[in-house]
């Protein structure tokens, strides 16, 4: 299991200065500059040029940064990648990931900006973001497809118009994709992330699809209001009676290890590596807040 | 006794009975006695009141931004060809605009006033008078008030409806704004007051924020202000993520800072993020089982809502922030108007302000030594108002600002303020989107804070973020001529506000 | 980098700029600021649009901005885009990826 949170990834639009001047106030487990969707065609260049330096801003340097690129097929993804991985980003996310080629090509065009830039090969992560039928399909060999890949991610927007439907408050209609992206992802040892809620002001639609997706197993959920942060962590949160079991695992763990004997049992169950991982895992998200 | 010994009289200094009505001819005609204070016009309404030139007249700011009151009347002043008059209004905001034409042709001569914004506020930094205005608080104006340096001789008061003998409130009829605070010590000192209402209703009016015995005259017109406006700029509930966020840290700020007990009072200022708090409060109160024995100053509709859910005991409230609070104060008898010498005169005999627990307000700028100044901005120039600012921090037990760390590219926290309004050993806690910092004169605070998990840096690293985010500040540079003079709660000097070069 | 036509970059919205450049008759830099934060800032941002044309070895240049409070790294980007627009050259891409 990863040992970094990412269950809130704040979205902000490339193209806008305003908030790229103050989005590093919120808490959230990392910042993803958009310069695909939310920016027009006319302002590619300029957005890029705002996360360009925005992401080089000392007050970025504490939190993870992810730009969403536009795909490598459009005449804007080569330069968005090149000034990205100079800029330094920690992840590029890639867009519209329908086959394991897509993931192979931005493999390759990251390796080449890193070797240009003089960046540690390898440095810069990958996010893949499946928003399509086909990308469902082949979830299993895109999570495969890089040792850069940190996750894979569901876009619902243009994955539920491939499917020819809409997006329910149920959600329903997203059942299987979301099932497919968490499958390929565990089997490829990598985080599961869902897709945005955009309906920004309904905090308790918001809360009711987090459940959800937390209770399926997805590492966590892409943002576009700030408020919506505080509220997701809280989901994620372990409750005060899983901590203290956490804490109780630990304890007997750190006992049994002074102890130098091998074999570890809480309240005559056995303790194993997976259980103690899991405890360490309960201890680090309750260090942002207890669910209340 | 019909023959009264005259040496007597002399003797003990009195005077002889002449008739029935020497102090009341006004009852000698009893057609005239309803209606006597009654005046068609303003004109005949100022003609009247014996107003001559260089006087003091006065005006309350209840309506806020939608004040319609002042720029009337001071029209009418000006045409009936009035000059060098001392303007004494509680406060002043941007649609006073119209005032510049009137400084400019003499017919003002002096201002005091709590706070200016818009073309006026800049006119007047410009060097627009020639006698520089005095900024005051709230509390502070009502010391002046009393000891006589504010001598108001009219007070032109605006009021939503009133009787023909001058009872009078903002609670019923259409221009409803509330609490009438202020207006109630113009009322009681002014040599002579006119209102203005909107709606004469039927003898006796109650509630009576302001009564008979302190009116002379009564005019009606078609509007006073718009009540809707009260509730919008600085006193909208907002919605903005960074608002909210220093909100919630500042709810979480008084969580842990030993003074949220049941039955604690608080207060809020005007500004976004300061109203924000108590909605964030709401869930701890539920939470800890806590009440809060009375909120204070500007009452919104958050405090009306937690009121009337039982959080809230009382509600003292001096000026109505917004339509909802207005309608509440004559509906809850929980909700009680008081003046603005029951809020926060530093020589009352009793402020509500001294039985504070909580204030979060707000700042323009605020220095490593927590000095605030809330009347001037980064480029020198006035936009702001004292208000009950350095009335509440000298007098509550924990006083916090709130503001963010920068507003654009301009820094809140900085090295120096240009101005002092309220000096920093009474201000506590300062919460910001980046970080919170404690006042060093206060280590239990400090100590209380550090035990959570809030981000508590100093203020001194605080600026050095701003300065980070913002590059140096340039110094502003100054002409010798003085624009404004900035007075304490108690009538001293605490500071200048000069005349900025162009 | 040579600039050869006019170019916009930004907007007048708060904490953003608006970046026009346009070729400099003279062979020189000309520089012209209108900001919200004058008083404040103004060395600040002249040294910020020197150091970026500089770095990005523009030698003749008419540049005027009209400025909404917006932070250095802002203000670079702006003047980056309108330059790169400007200077619509064949080689531009790679000159500005090893000058920035």
């Amino acid at each position: 299991m990863s040992e970094t949170l990412r269950r809130s990834m704040l979205f902000v639009p490339g193209s806008n200065a305003a908030m790229l001047s103050t989005s590093f106030i919120y808490e959230a487990d990392a910042i993803m500059f958009d310069l695909e969707d939310s920016v027009s065609l006319r302002e590619k260049d300029t957005a890029r040029m705002l996360v360009y330096n925005a992401l080089q801003h000392p007050l970025y340097k504490n939190i993870e940064t992810v730009v969403r690129v536009n795909a490598l097929e459009s005449e804007f993804g080569r330069s968005d990648v090149m000034a990205m991985v100079k800029a330094g980003v920690d992840v590029i996310r890639l867009p519209k990931t329908d086959s394991l080629q897509d993931v192979i090509n931005m493999e390759m065009m990251i390796e080449q900006a890193e070797m240009e830039f003089g960046r540690d090969l390898g440095s810069t992560k990958m996010l893949a973001a499946i928003e399509s039928a086909m990308g469902i399909n082949n979830a299993v060999a895109i999570a495969h497809g890089s040792k850069r890949l940190i996750g894979i991610a569901l876009g619902a927007e243009d994955y539920v118009r491939d499917l020819r439907t809409q997006r329910t408050p149920e959600g329903t209609e997203l059942l299987f994709a979301r099932c497919s992206i968490l499958q390929a992802a565990r089997s490829a040892g990598i985080m599961a992330f869902d897709t945005v809620y955009s309906d920004s002001g309904n905090e308790a639609g918001f809360l009711k699809e987090a459940r959800h997706i937390h209770n399926l197993g997805f590492d966590g959920k892409s943002l576009i209001n700030p408020r919506q942060i505080e509220l997701l962590h809280n989901v994620f949160a372990p409750s005060e009676e899983e901590v203290e079991h956490a804490l109780a695992v630990i304890e007997v763990a750190e006992h049994a290890e002074r102890q130098g004997s091998g074999v570890v049992s809480l309240n005559g169950k056995m303790v194993d590596a997976p259980i103690i991982e899991r405890a360490k895992w309960t201890l680090e998200r309750a260090k942002s807040g207890i669910k209340r | 006794m019909k023959n009264i010994n005259l040496e007597l009289l002399e003797r003990h200094q009195l005077e002889p009975y002449t008739g029935p009505h020497r102090l009341t001819p006004h009852l000698i005609h009893s057609e005239n006695k309803k209606q006597r204070k009654l005046f068609r016009t303003l004109e005949s309404a100022i003609e009247n009141s014996g107003l001559t030139d260089g006087m003091t007249i006065s005006f309350h700011h209840s309506f806020r931004g939608g004040d319609k009151t002042i720029n009337m009347v001071m029209d009418v002043l000006a045409e009936m060809g009035f000059k060098q008059l001392t303007l004494a209004s509680s406060s002043l905001s941007d649609v006073h605009s119209p005032l510049v034409g009137h400084i400019k042709n003499g017919v003002v001569k002096k201002i005091y006033t709590s706070g200016l914004r818009g073309e006026l506020a800049e006119e007047i930094s410009r060097g627009l008078m020639e006698e520089p205005i005095h900024i005051h608080s709230h509390g502070g104006r009502v010391h002046l008030v009393e000891s006589g340096e504010l001598n108001i001789d009219v007070a032109f008061l605006a009021v939503s409806t009133s009787d023909e003998f001058g009872n009078a409130n903002a609670v019923s009829g259409r221009a409803r704004c509330g609490s009438l605070g202020y207006a109630k010590i113009d009322a009681q000192y002014a040599k002579h007051t006119i209102l203005l209402t909107e709606q004469i209703v039927e003898f006796p009016n109650q509630p009576a924020s302001i009564a008979q015995d302190d009116v002379d005259g009564i005019v009606e017109v078609a509007s006073v202000g718009d009540a809707s406006k009260i509730g919008g700029g600085a006193t909208r509930m907002t919605n903005n993520p960074r608002e909210l966020l220093i909100a919630r840290r500042a709810a979480d700020v008084i969580e842990q800072s030993g003074y949220f007990y049941d039955g604690f009072s608080m207060q809020t200022g005007s500004g976004g993020a300061s109203l924000a708090v108590t909605r964030f409060l709401e869930e701890k109160m539920q939470r800890n089982g806590i009440k809060a024995s009375f909120a204070l100053g500007g009452i919104t509709s958050t405090m009306v809502d937690l009121h009337e859910k039982g959080f809230i005991q009382n509600l003292l409230d001096v000026q109505s922030f917004d339509a909802v609070a207005a309608e509440s104060m004559a509906r809850n008898p929980g909700h009680i108007e008081i003046s603005a010498n029951q809020y926060a005169n530093p020589a009352s005999k009793g402020a509500a302000v001294e039985k504070l627990d909580v204030v979060i307000l707000s700042a323009l700028e605020i220095d490593t030594d927590f000095n605030v100044n809330v009347i001037t901005g980064s480029d020198g120039v006035i936009r702001g108002a004292s208000g009950g600012h350095s009335d509440t921090a000298a007098s509550a037990n924990l006083t916090i600002i709130v503001a963010p760390l920068v507003r654009g590219r301009i820094p809140t926290v900085v090295n120096s303020v240009l101005n002092i309004v309220t000096v920093g050993s009474q201000i506590d806690v300062l919460v910001t989107d980046h970080g919170i910092a404690v006042n060093p004169n206060r280590p239990e605070i400090a100590e209380r804070l550090s035990k959570s998990a809030l981000p508590i840096m100093t203020i001194e690293e605080l600026q050095r973020r701003a300065e980070m985010l913002t590059g140096e500040l340039q110094p502003i540079r100054y002409q010798e001529n003085v624009v404004g003079i900035i007075r304490y709660r108690d009538g001293s000097v605490i500071d200048v506000i000069k005349q900025v070069k162009e | 980098m040579e600039i050869l036509q006019r170019s916009y970059a930004g907007t007048l919205e708060s904490s953003d700029l608006l970046v026009e450049v346009s070729p400099a008759p003279g062979r020189s830099i000309e520089v012209e600021i209108t900001s919200s934060v004058e008083k404040q800032f103004e060395p600040a941002i002249r040294n910020v649009i020197m150091s970026t044309l500089d770095q990005m070895g523009v030698s003749a240049i008419r540049i005027s901005i009209n400025d909404k409070g917006a932070l250095d790294c802002v203000i670079r980007a702006r003047v980056q885009a309108a330059v790169m627009r400007a200077a619509k050259g064949v080689h531009c891409h790679q000159l500005v990826w090893g000058a920035i």
